[in-house]
């Protein structure tokens, strides 16, 4: 069908094949969060509620918290570094690199160094960097994006994977899953031997105590730092908590809400670099505290967003990603998340993915999903409103101007009229209304009759 | 509890104002007529504001805050007073008391949206929270495929309805995959994004029919009006009905009303 919208076009000629990898993977992992909060709590809602409320408790007052965590993270032994925005983050990892003279990077999962571009920044300069996690290192391979925060190769299926390890010389094809693993476990292997610095992100800090939160499936955040020298943790400012405590409760819900386990296989607090009287683990700890536009975003009436603990329940649950997959949404972040936040950190490209919140039916599922309750469809809603308000033309497409609809709904004589001469549209078939919108409906669905006014006809004449 | 919060001590006199809603108005006569026969058979009297248009949802969700909020003014000016104001439909209910406010947010005029929203009931929610009805009376023996509408999210309506309807004699209720999935309206977006639309919609009525019921049963016009644009269009006919035509229905069955 004829559409003026990206992610819409992309929908309809989105390949059938990734499109069911898409809607089947997501469709389980939301079936089994489901299952698994409804087993294990008996209100489970009431605990997404309180860390809504940790989380937007520790934004109203990050500064506080950041400086906390600065000081508990240097008395751990721990550098910290600050870096407004990516390309300042980069250029900082780099720095730390040169200055331990360190070539090769093993590197695990880190949506913040994606919005950074971090690996092709620290090639161009010369350095190795290899990712670690099993489907950013297919992503890697491949020159991929990835297209979920949590499963970034939700559109790929095990015969593309084994035709890219064949290429890569990493054995002849196989697409048994296991046989997979097993190959890019032993290629990875070497290079966190051969590695000198180990990049991690951090799910969480607690600014307390500044213990780093990581947690992983696949162990390759514990090898990319155990193996290493230096370990640089790459870290949104929105990624604190308050107290150790508090990681109680957001352990128990990301797992839960993201994989439908009710832990991931590993879960790593880092207090700093090894203690003398321990045997391995990296000498030197640097922490990268990147903004990249999260102040702009505290400060804009979207400040709910930055609760995000990057679960990608939302994604899983929305039926418009189950139907555009993430590449559709053009960004770092897709799907829910994605269409509040990626507007928000393009900054002055905000018209360019003014189109993103137009890509919902604003049913809320995400909402009712999140596990610190982020309101997203009134996210998306004010975010609409912002794009209409500063013009920002994509995201109007396709909208059918609302100017004199809002008159006819304010002058109830008019309105009266309308439905009325409405009758004539019975007359008519809508294939042959010369409207976009009558155009784009009628394509795949049928108008009921028209019954204007007869309700009220009947009100007054009844008894 | 979660994208919508029900007002608290929302007065439930038995004299109200009914909002037609403009889906019900244009295409749904019906509809707004069992309401009316319900109604008024739990003995509320109804008062029909004559000015009334639309509740301003379209351009909220269009993105023109701006047109929506002309549409709610004009909406607050039509429903004068403090009598409770009752709503056929979950999403027009949750655009006065959740959408609106929202919308209003840095108006001056935000107490009076925020005052019709606090009275403002989505019908199943005023008949079994308001009046405190918790059984229906009557029959109706028929399979139904209940699609309980994304607006009810979070609200008392979802589980009003599930308690009334299972309580109605001779009804089946079947069980729905997916149920919490969106049968794809959104209005402006069903037009916007028309392909989404459609593959949402194509498989929403797949599921509700994929147990062969009788009806395809919700308290939203909009959803209906989707799903049955999507059903007319293939050659299946299975007719939708509302809550409250099913709630009526019930009670003509029973001899309980006039046929
Ligand atoms: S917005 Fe909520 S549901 Fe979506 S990824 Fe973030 S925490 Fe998870």
């Amino acid at each position: 069908m004829n559409t003026s919208q990206e992610i819409d076009a992309y929908a309809r000629d989105i390949k059938k094949d990734i499109r069911n990898a898409v809607y089947d993977g997501c469709k389980k992992t939301s079936e089994k969060r489901y299952s698994v909060l409804a087993s294990d709590f008996k209100d489970a809602d009431a605990l997404r509620e309180m860390a809504g409320k940790i989380k937007q408790h520790t934004l109203e007052h990050l500064d506080d918290y950041l400086q906390k965590a600065e000081a508990n993270l240097q008395k751990n032994g721990a550098h910290v570094h600050w870096a407004m925005t990516g390309e300042k983050a980069n250029e900082i990892i780099a720095d730390i690199m040169r200055q331990h003279n360190c070539k090769r990077m093993v590197k695990a999962k880190s949506m913040v160094s994606e919005e950074t571009h971090l690996v092709s920044y620290l090639e161009k300069q010369g350095f190795e960097c290899v990712e670690t996690d099993l489907g950013e290192f297919i992503v890697q391979i491949d020159g991929d994006h990835p297209s979920h925060i949590v499963k970034p190769i939700v559109h790929k299926n095990r015969r593309d994977i084994a035709k890219s390890f064949e290429r890569e010389g990493l054995g002849d094809y196989n697409d048994d899953p296991t046989t997979i693993t097993r190959r890019a476990r032993v290629y990875l292997r070497n290079k966190y031997i051969e590695a000198d610095v180990g990049l991690t992100g951090a799910n969480f800090v607690s600014a307390e105590s500044g213990r780093i939160v990581l947690i992983t499936n696949e162990g390759n955040a514990r090898f990319c730092m155990a193996a290493n020298r230096v370990h640089i943790a790459i870290v949104g400012i929105e990624k604190l908590v308050p107290r150790d405590r508090d990681l109680a409760i957001f352990l128990n819900l990301l797992a839960r809400s993201g994989t439908g386990q009710q832990l991931t296989v590993y879960t790593q607090f880092i207090g700093g670099p090894k203690a003398s009287s321990q045997p391995s683990g990296p000498e030197h700890t640097h922490v990268i505290f990147v903004d990249n536009r999260r102040s702009e975003v505290l400060a804009s009436e979207c400040k709910e967003i930055l609760r995000c603990i990057r679960c990608g329940a939302c994604l899983n649950v929305c039926p418009v990603y189950r139907q555009t997959s993430g590449h559709a949404y053009r960004s770092i972040y897709p799907g829910p998340v994605g269409a509040v936040l990626s507007p928000l950190l393009a900054g002055e490209k905000f018209p360019e993915l003014s189109d993103l919140p137009k890509a919902s039916s604003l049913c809320g599922a995400c909402n009712e999903v999140c596990p610190v309750n982020i309101p997203i469809p009134d996210l998306l809603l004010r975010l609409r409103d912002k794009a209409k308000r500063e013009g920002a033309k994509k995201g109007m497409k396709g909208t059918p101007p609302m100017g004199l609809w809002a008159t006819l709904a304010s002058q109830p004589g008019m309105w009266q009229a309308g439905l009325a001469a409405g009758h004539t549209m019975n007359y008519i078939p809508t294939e042959m209304i010369p409207h976009p919108a009558a155009q784009a409906w009628q394509a795949s669905r049928k108008l009921p009759k028209f019954q204007g006014g007869e309700f009220r006809k009947w009100f007054k004449n009844r008894n | 509890m979660s994208l919508l919060h029900t007002p608290k001590n929302r007065p439930a006199t038995k004299s109200v104002q009914l909002m037609t809603t403009c889906l019900c108005d244009a295409f749904f006569a019906d509809v707004a007529r069992a309401t009316v026969e319900i109604l008024e058979y739990l003995g509320v009297d109804i008062e029909l504001p004559d000015g009334q248009t639309c509740c301003g949802q379209p351009a909220f969700n269009g993105g023109d805050w701006n047109a929506s909020r002309k549409v709610v003014r004009h909406v607050i000016k039509t429903f004068k007073g403090s009598k409770p104001v009752v709503i056929p439909s979950g999403s027009c209910a949750a655009m006065i008391y959740h959408g609106a406010p929202l919308a209003f947010e840095k108006e001056t005029d935000l107490p009076a949206v925020n005052a019709l929203a606090g009275r403002s009931w989505e019908l199943v929610d005023y008949i079994v929270n308001g009046l405190g009805v918790k059984q229906w009376e009557g029959t109706f023996k028929a399979k139904i495929a209940f699609h309980s509408s994304c607006h009810l999210r979070g609200s008392e309506s979802s589980k009003a309805i599930r308690q009334l309807l299972n309580s109605i004699n001779g009804i089946e209720i079947v069980p729905l995959d997916e149920a919490e999935q969106c049968c794809g309206f959104g209005g402006t977006f069903s037009v916007s994004f028309p392909n989404v639309s459609t593959s949402m919609g194509t498989l929403k009525v797949e599921k509700l029919l994929e147990n062969h019921p009788d009806y395809i049963v919700s308290a939203d016009m909009g959803c209906v009006l989707h799903l049955g644009g999507i059903i007319d269009k293939s050659n299946n006919n299975t007719p939708r009905l509302h809550v409250a035509q099913v709630l009526r229905d019930a009670l003509k069955n029973a001899g309980k009303l006039k046929k």
